[in-house]
């Protein structure tokens, strides 16, 4: 009767002391994902400012322009950006975005797949992990990004891919990652990334007699890496918010289990502890009976 | 006029100003008040916000792109640095 009481007791201690590790992980997330959230607004005014610059001078042009990084190629080599976390414990966030890559890989470059041509670069430990242990080609990875989330930093990632495209090493880009829409929901999409689709111009946008410094086409060619850079910028500052969102409500569902299973061990403690002194009141009773009898 | 300088990582600067020096791929120059609408690149160089005839502050820049238009001057920059 002792050793199970004693059982109870070490079983309630570790369910309490993992129980405060995740509430202390689900903390930490909400402050993390506030910071994420911050970030992601704080870059939205630079997007969308490039964006209508863009626009502005693609109104301003007559005839059409023609962008080298529009350029759509037959397809016989594809990459997929896929972002990930560096670190586990968030849920199913990581094996969604997996899932997905998997999934689009096989949907639409089913044929390069099997050729071979199919390369992946991972943004995030955890993806990599994964997607090598399949056998996916994963040629870089960007693992420390998060260590030091900066503008800088992703845009390596965007350029190097940018470059590659021009040096005809891959017809197409697609971005997988999720898209962050609250801390309980995420949105997993894979985004073209490359080539860019065609930018029409805004319908009825009046003609500003707008000063060009150098010439549109040199402006346009300097503009699309930029805008480039910032998509997928906000692709991963997206993801990130994404994982801490997802870790948060991960975490929190493990305190509220953790609570569940505390519950149920003290009813069973507690019951062994009754058993306990009743045996050892009988035990008291009886004996006490023997002497008397 | 007004002047907003923004960065992919954050707003770092708004309000309204004497003018403003850009470096332009094509060299220096600098926006006064009522300028003419006008989309430019910019290069590596020192940026000049002019808040008085008198005051002024300075950031280094790597590359970006500046848009005036309705005497509103709207500055992208990247790698900015307080100089």
């Amino acid at each position: 009767m002792a050793g199970q009481l004693k059982e109870v007791r070490n079983r309630i201690k570790s369910v309490q002391s993992t129980q405060q590790i995740t509430k202390a992980m689900k903390m930490v997330s909400a402050a993390k994902l506030r910071r994420a959230q911050d970030a992601i607004i704080q870059m939205r005014p630079y997007a969308q400012k490039l964006q209508e610059m863009l626009s502005n001078i693609v109104s301003n042009v007559d005839g059409g322009t023609s962008i080298k990084l529009a350029e759509a190629r037959e397809i016989e080599k594809v990459l997929f950006i896929v972002i990930t976390s560096d670190r586990g414990l968030c849920g199913a966030y990581n094996s969604n975005v997996v899932k997905l890559t998997k999934a689009t890989i096989a949907e639409k470059y089913h044929s390069q797949y099997q050729k071979g041509n199919v390369i992946i670069w991972n943004i995030g430990k955890k993806g990599w992990e994964s997607m090598s242990k399949s056998g996916f080609v994963t040629s870089a990875t960007f693992k420390d990004i998060y260590l030091n989330l900066t503008f800088e930093n992703v845009q390596a990632a965007a350029q190097a891919a940018v470059k590659a495209f021009e040096n005809k090493e891959f017809d197409a880009v697609e971005v997988v990652y999720s898209q962050f829409k609250n801390a309980a929901t995420q949105e997993f999409v894979s985004e073209p990334f490359l080539p860019i689709p065609k930018i029409q111009p805004k319908a009825g946008a009046k003609k500003s007699n707008f000063i060009f410094e150098p010439n549109q086409e040199e402006l346009i060619a300097e503009l699309m890496p930029k805008i480039l850079n910032t998509q997928l910028f906000k692709a991963v500052l997206d993801g990130n918010a994404s994982e801490h969102g997802a870790r948060m409500t991960a975490m929190d569902k493990a305190s509220e289990n953790a609570n569940e299973l505390l519950k149920s061990l003290k009813i069973s403690y507690n019951r062994a502890r009754q058993a306990a002194i009743t045996t050892e009141l009988t035990e008291i009773v009886s004996g006490a009976a023997a002497l008397q009898g | 006029m007004v002047l907003e300088i923004l960065t992919p990582e954050k707003k770092l600067y708004s309000g309204d100003v004497y003018g403003v020096q850009l470096p332009g791929i094509e060299g220096l120059f600098e926006v006064l008040d009522k300028h003419a609408p006008m989309v430019s690149a910019l290069g590596k160089g020192n940026l000049k916000i002019l808040k008085t005839k008198t005051q002024f502050e300075n950031f280094t820049i790597q590359s970006g792109f500046v848009e005036v238009l309705n005497n509103k001057t709207t500055v992208l920059i990247e790698g900015a640095v307080e100089a």
